[in-house]
C-alpha cells in the first residue's frame, strides 16, 4: 500500500513530503530531535500534523478536512520500547491485533502463534512480559505489529534500545519480515538503512535534507549528517568458509550472528575508521587485507576519509602527511576480521 | 536519606495517638458476653444493612468513578481543574453539610425531589438515600485514586493499542482497565470502608429507622446511650472490618507492578 505524506508540525519545527512506493521500506535517518519520530506519530495519528495531507492507497488518513482515528489506520508502530501489555502473556499480546480485528479468540491464538514462528520466538509463546529480555520482548513487539497485519509498518528506532549483542540477529530477522512489506523504519544507524531499506530519506532539524536510492545516499551522501552515518563500507558477494568471496576475487573475514550456508548472497560491512592504511602490505597477523589506489581524500571532521575504488578508510591528518597520501597512491587497506560484520 | 534521630520522638508519639485509643477500647470490651452483645437483632439488622449499603455505594462508585477519573485523567477541557476540584469537595467537606444538601436535592421540597416524587418514588429517609449518602461522600475516594493511577500508567500502552487496530471502547476493556487494576481496586476498598463508617450525611439525609436507614455507625451511637458494652463490641467489629480493609489495599499495592 503506497503511503503520500505532506505534513508541516508547528510546535516541533517539522515541515516534510514523501511518498513510500508499495512493498518498499524507506529508512528515515538523522540526527537526535530531527523530527523523525514525529513524522510517524504524524502518520499513525498520534499527533495531529498542523497543515497537509496523508494519504494510504486510495485511502485520506488526513488533510481535505478529514481525520482518520489511529486504529481505522492500518499503521502499526513499533517504538524502541516494545511496551508489551503487561498483563497479557506473549500469545495475547501477539493475538491482540487480530483479536482488535474482529476475530475469534482461538483464531486469534493461531494467527499469534504463526507469528510467533515467523520471528524465532515460538518458544516465548507462554512468558509474561516481565519475564523477557529487551531483545525478546522487541521480538514479541514485532510479531504483534506484523500480526494486526498492518497496511503499512512503522518501527521507530526498533533496535535503539537493544543489547549490542542481539543487535545483528534482529537485524536478520527484520530484514526477513520486510522484504516485500511497505515499512518506514526510522534510525540512527546507516547499517540499518543499507540493510533493511530500499530508499533513505535524511532529515535534519524537521526538513528533509537529502533522499534516494539507499547506495545512492550511502555512497554519496551529500548532506552533512550523511557524510557522517554513511561511507560505510560494504562488499557484496557470496558466503565461502564463513567470509564473504566479492566478485573481484577477494575474500573477506567477519563475525555472522547467525552461521551462513555457503553460496548464499552475503555483504561484508566494517566501518572505514576500523580500516588502517599501509604502504606496504601487512605481514602476519589474520586481517583483511585489500590493495588499493586511492581516488580522493575528503576531510571529515578531524580526520580524512581515503577513498579508494571499494574500500574507505578514515585516519588522522598526520597520517596522511607521514604516507604522503595522494590520489594515484597505491595503498594497502587493512581491517580485522571481528570489526566486520556479515549479514546473508 | 538519613533520618534525624529526634524526628523518632514525634513519630512516637504520632503512632501511640493513633493505636492507644483502640487499645483503650479493646480493653474494654466485655469479652465474655462479646458474641451476644454483636449478636443482638438490632445489632446483626445494622451490621448487615451496613454491608449491603455499603457494597452497593462500592458498586455505584465503580460505575461513575471510572468514567469520571478516565476524563479527567484522559481529556483537556475548559474548566476541568474546577471541575476537579469540586467532585473532590465530598473529601472536605463535614458530611452532615452534605447530608443538608443532598436533603435539598432530592428531598420532597428538593431541587429534583418533584421530578423523583413524579416517579413515585420517596428517597429521603430511605435505604436509597442511605446509598446516596453513602456514593457521595465516597465517589471522590475512587476518583482520586483512579485518576492518579491512569497518569502513572500513561497512555502509551493505549496508544500502542490503537495503531493495532483496536477501537477506543476495547482500548478501555482490554488495555487501560486492566493495566489500572490495582488502582481501581484501591479506589474501590477505599470508597467501601468510606461508605461503611458514613454517619453524619446519613443520619441527616436518611434519618435512623431501625432495619431500614440505620447502619452499623448509627446503631452504635445510639447504643452508646443505652448500653455502652454494647457500643464498644460493635466498635470492635467495625475496627476489625477496617483493618481487613487496609489488609486488602496493601495486598493489591504490592501486587500492582
Amino acid at each position: 500500500m503506497s503511503l503520500y505524506l505532506e505534513a508541516t508540525i508547528a510546535d516541533r519545527d517539522v515541515d516534510v513530503r514523501f511518498d513510500v512506493a508499495d512493498g518498499e521500506t524507506l529508512a528515515i535517518l538523522g540526527p537526535n530531535g530531527a523530527g523523525k519520530s514525529s513524522v510517524l506519530a504524524a502518520i499513525a495519528g498520534i499527533l495531529r500534523p498542523d497543515t497537509g495531507r496523508g494519504t494510504l492507497g486510495d485511502e485520506v488518513l488526513f488533510g481535505d478536512g478529514v481525520w482518520k482515528a489511529p486504529h481505522l489506520r492500518g499503521t502499526a508502530l513499533l517504538s524502541q520500547d516494545a511496551l508489551l501489555f503487561p498483563h497479557l502473556d506473549v500469545t495475547d499480546n501477539v493475538a491482540f491485533g487480530p483479536r482488535s480485528g474482529g476475530q475469534s479468540r482461538s483464531e486469534s491464538r493461531a494467527a499469534a502463534r504463526r507469528w510467533l514462528t515467523e520471528v524465532d520466538a515460538w518458544e516465548l509463546a507462554d512468558l509474561k512480559p516481565s519475564q523477557l529480555s529487551g531483545g525478546q520482548a522487541q521480538r514479541i513487539g514485532v510479531a504483534r505489529a506484523l500480526a494486526a497485519e498492518p497496511r503499512l509498518l512503522l518501527l521507530d528506532e526498533p533496535m535503539a534500545a537493544l543489547d549490542i549483542t542481539v543487535v545483528p540477529a534482529m537485524r536478520q530477522m527484520l530484514k526477513r519480515v520486510l522484504a516485500d512489506r511497505t515499512a518506514i523504519i526510522v534510525t540512527h544507524d546507516a547499517l540499518d538503512a543499507a540493510l533493511l531499506a530500499d530508499r533513505v530519506i535524511v532529515m535534519d532539524r524537521g526538513r528533509i535534507v537529502e533522499a534516494g536510492a539507499t547506495k545512492d545516499v550511502l555512497a554519496r551522501p551529500r548532506s552533512q549528517f550523511g557524510a557522517h552515518i554513511a561511507g560505510l563500507n560494504l562488499l557484496s558477494g557470496v558466503v565461502e568458509d564463513g567470509g564473504v568471496r566479492t566478485p573481484d576475487g577477494s575474500h573477506v573475514e567477519g563475525l555472522s550472528a547467525d552461521p551462513i550456508a555457503d553460496a548464499r548472497a552475503a555483504v561484508a560491512v566494517f566501518s572505514p575508521s576500523s580500516v588502517s592504511v599501509y604502504l606496504e602490505p601487512p605481514s602476519g597477523s589474520p586481517r583483511n587485507v585489500f590493495a588499493a589506489t586511492v581516488t580522493a581524500l575528503e576531510p571529515i571532521g578531524a580526520q580524512v576519509r581515503v577513498r579508494t575504488a571499494e574500500v574507505s578508510a578514515d585516519v588522522t591528518v598526520a597520517a596522511v602527511a607521514d604516507l604522503k597520501l595522494m590520489p594515484g597512491t597505491r595503498v594497502y587497506l587493512s581491517v580485522k576480521a571481528s570489526e566486520v560484520a556479515i549479514y546473508a | 536519606m538519613q533520618v534525624p534521630r529526634w524526628v523518632f520522638i514525634p513519630a512516637a508519639v504520632g503512632a501511640a495517638f493513633i493505636v492507644l485509643p483502640l487499645v483503650a477500647m479493646a480493653s474494654r470490651v466485655d469479652w465474655n458476653s462479646f458474641f451476644s452483645l454483636i449478636s443482638s437483632d438490632s445489632s446483626r439488622t445494622a451490621l448487615l444493612l451496613s454491608l449491603r449499603t455499603s457494597a452497593v455505594s462500592t458498586v455505584l462508585c465503580v460505575l461513575l468513578g471510572v468514567p469520571m477519573a478516565l476524563v479527567l485523567a484522559r481529556t483537556t477541557f475548559r474548566g476541568q481543574s474546577l471541575l476537579r476540584s469540586l467532585v473532590l469537595l465530598p473529601l472536605v467537606l463535614p458530611p452532615v453539610v452534605g447530608g443538608i444538601a443532598l436533603l435539598y436535592t432530592f428531598g420532597r421540597k428538593g431541587l429534583l425531589g418533584e421530578t423523583v416524587d413524579v416517579l413515585g418514588l420517596q428517597i429521603a429517609f430511605s435505604t436509597t438515600a442511605v446509598v446516596i449518602a453513602q456514593t457521595f461522600v465516597a465517589l471522590p475516594f475512587m476518583v482520586v485514586s483512579l485518576e492518579g493511577a491512569l497518569r502513572t500508567a500513561g497512555e502509551r500502552y493505549e496508544v500502542v493499542a490503537a495503531t493495532l487496530g483496536a477501537r477506543p471502547t476495547t482500548v478501555l476493556r482490554r488495555v487501560t482497565l486492566p493495566v489500572v487494576l490495582p488502582g481501581l481496586a484501591a479506589g474501590a476498598v477505599l470508597s467501601f470502608s468510606r461508605a461503611l463508617g458514613e454517619f453524619g450525611a446519613t443520619i441527616t439525609f436518611a434519618g435512623s429507622l431501625e432495619g431500614v436507614t440505620r447502619t452499623l455507625p448509627l446503631e452504635i451511637y445510639l447504643q452508646r446511650e443505652v448500653d455502652p458494652d454494647a457500643a464498644v463490641a460493635l466498635s470492635l467489629v467495625l475496627v476489625v472490618v477496617a483493618v481487613l480493609v487496609i489488609g486488602l489495599v496493601r495486598g493489591t499495592r504490592s501486587s500492582a507492578l
